[in-house]
């Protein structure tokens, strides 16, 4: 498994995250050695084995179907970069 | 008394009771050797006004009587939880400025017996690191030294571990993913425990890979692991992984009484290139608690290879998703935006300034794992992997086997910055020892176990049954008292 720096370019791009062109290269090398360490997996005879989904398997707790959280607008936009008449501000996502 | 931030949590509590000392004197002291302390790099977030009124208000408490174990016990808090408005940004520049509206379960947990809390400690970023060098504040830095060089602490609650073994605070709170209480606890020569996944909540808790995370205490001995890990544990409604089962209590556990106990030796951990004296260590560790009763056997936990692999996908695969929500909308950092720049230059922007080079790292490689095409040839693969290594270690304790023992770590401390230039799988295998348990989801332990001959700290670990931290505290605690260790870093800072 070799990742091109096409493949890089797409991965920063999902992740949203900003690389420059100069810096693909660097980071593909970087994924090749990682994914390279990964490919140790493929060795593993993995038939018939389910993923693990949890540690000890336990019903996961109910709780009455109510609100039991709200009304604390001026909290939850305390922390906003920009936050506007009781909004969170972004720039403009729709033309 | 004199050196008050040398006492333990329990030599605390008695000394508070006796009225002998106070927690605004025992608090002071803390402060004032962190203050002193800003070589170590430990406490990047210090609340002494906090910490003062929540000493006289401790006071108080055991003034009335009946306070609970922690009342009046300063604490250092990583940056990874979130404390009520209180700067908590897990060491990252995009949850600079961020003072949550809210407390974590186990701050809330330890504030609510009254302990204190001395501010936040430094740590790799969004826990990412075996050396705390990925810190947007900078290195944490260990308080042994043998030559010109400075060490490292560990990570990633490297903060944690310094703060501890230089004697900041009592005790101190740590998260592990993959080693990250474990690691630095072997490496400052203190003890550090991660318990069962699902003992404690994860509410409030800076979120890196959610099906490995658990927080745990870090502390000078075992017995103080046992009083703080009780206090921390137990069911919380707002986690939904956290365990509803029965907490013991821990410190009754510690009775330095292991006949009988089966101890099991895993020959994979018995790694190529291992260095002699951590191959000594074991040897010395597994004679002594044969020598307390414990019968000794030898185990095989033949995946235990992959568990690296495995655990460098999921947990980036878990990471990618759980630091979605760094978008610079709600909270934190957002990056200056140029004219005509839309909503995705400024997540790109965003995450490109606020995350360092690690962190892009794992959250592009947790990216590709869950692409498209990917999925299962990666992600499936290594969740199925996690369940073959779980299930060497569901045989092995079926087999009788009641606590494992292994090395803590590969080597003793290592100079920050001399891993620089290495790629960044040879930084993953200071994990080797530790990544397995989280993946089983099993409580581990580290106790400090001797010094190396540069005179630098070295560990053992103890790996449990899911839910007998009370036992592997015991083995624990048998361990400690057979050791002897008590040496302490010279105070050069």
């Amino acid at each position: 498994m070799s990742i091109d720096i096409e493949t890089a370019r797409r991965v920063a791009k999902l992740a949203r995250i900003r690389v420059e062109e100069d810096a693909l290269p660097a980071l593909a090398a970087e994924f090749n050695a990682i994914m390279g360490f990964i490919e140790q997996l493929g060795e593993v005879d993995v038939t018939g084995v389910e993923p693990m989904t949890s540690v000890t398997p336990m019903r996961l707790k109910r709780r009455a179907d109510v609100v039991t959280d709200g009304d604390r607008q001026a909290a939850v936009l305390a922390n906003a970069p920009d936050a506007r008449e009781g909004f969170f501000a972004v720039p403009k996502v729709v033309e | 008394m004199s050196d008050l931030n040398r006492l333990t949590i329990a030599g605390a509590r008695d000394a508070l009771r006796k009225g002998e000392v106070s927690a605004v004197e025992v608090t002071q002291a803390c402060l004032a050797e962190a203050e002193g302390a800003g070589a170590l790099g430990a406490f990047v977030h210090p609340t002494p006004e906090l910490a003062r009124a929540q000493a006289a208000a401790a006071d108080a408490r055991i003034a009335a009587g009946e306070a609970p174990d922690l009342c009046g016990i300063p604490l250092g808090i990583k940056d990874l939880f979130c404390t009520r408005g209180v700067p908590s940004q897990a060491a990252s520049r995009i949850l600079e400025g961020f003072k949550p509206e809210y407390e974590s379960t186990v701050t809330a947990k330890l504030l609510g017996e009254g302990a204190v809390m001395l501010g936040k400690l430094n740590m790799d970023e969004f826990a990412m690191g075996s050396s705390n060098e990925t810190s947007c504040y900078g290195n944490a830095v260990n308080p042994w030294k043998v030559d010109a060089r400075a060490l490292t602490p560990g990570g990633s609650s490297g903060g944690s571990a310094a703060a501890v073994a230089a004697d900041l605070c009592l005790a101190a709170t740590g998260t592990d993913t993959g080693g990250s209480i474990r690691q630095p606890a072997a490496l400052t020569g203190i003890v550090g425990i991660k318990p069962t996944y699902g003992r404690v909540s994860r509410w409030g808790i800076v979120a890196f890979a959610s099906s490995l995370d658990q927080a745990g205490p870090m502390t000078k001995d075992v017995r103080d692991a046992a009083i703080m890990l009780r206090a921390i544990c137990g069911h919380d409604p707002l986690d939904s992984t956290s365990a509803d089962i029965a907490v013991p209590d821990f410190e009754a556990a510690l009775t330095g009484d292991i006949r009988g106990r089966t101890i099991g030796i895993p020959r994979e951990y018995r790694m190529d290139g291992m260095p002699d004296e951590i191959e000594a260590l074991w040897t010395r560790g597994t004679e002594m608690l044969r020598d307390a009763g414990a019968k000794v056997v030898d185990i095989s936990l033949p995946h235990t290879k992959y568990a690296l692999p495995a655990y460098y996908v999921i947990a980036p695969a878990e990471a990618s998703s759980n630091l979605a929500r760094y978008d610079g909308v709600r909270f934190g950092h957002r990056a200056a935006l140029a004219q005509g720049d839309g909503i995705t230059e400024m997540y790109e922007k965003t995450r490109a300034e606020g995350f360092g080079p690690e962190v892009q790292r794992r959250i592009m490689i947790g990216t590709y794992v869950l692409s498209a095409g990917f999925y299962d040839a990666y992600y499936n693969r290594a969740r199925k992997v996690r369940a073959l290594i779980k299930r060497d270690f569901d045989e092995a304790f079926e087999a009788g086997v009641d606590a494992i023992l292994t090395p803590a770590t590969p080597s003793a401390a290592f100079g920050l910055g001399e891993m620089a230039e290495a790629d960044p799988v040879q930084m993953y295998l200071n994990d080797v020892f530790t990544v397995t348990v989280n993946l089983a989801g099993l409580p581990g332990i580290s106790v400090p176990a001797g010094l190396d001959r540069q005179g630098l700290p070295l560990g053992l670990q103890l790996i449990g049954r899911p839910w007998d931290e009370a036992g592997l505290l015991n083995v624990a605690y048998t361990l400690e008292r057979a050791t002897g260790f008590v040496a302490k870093p010279q105070k050069w800072w």
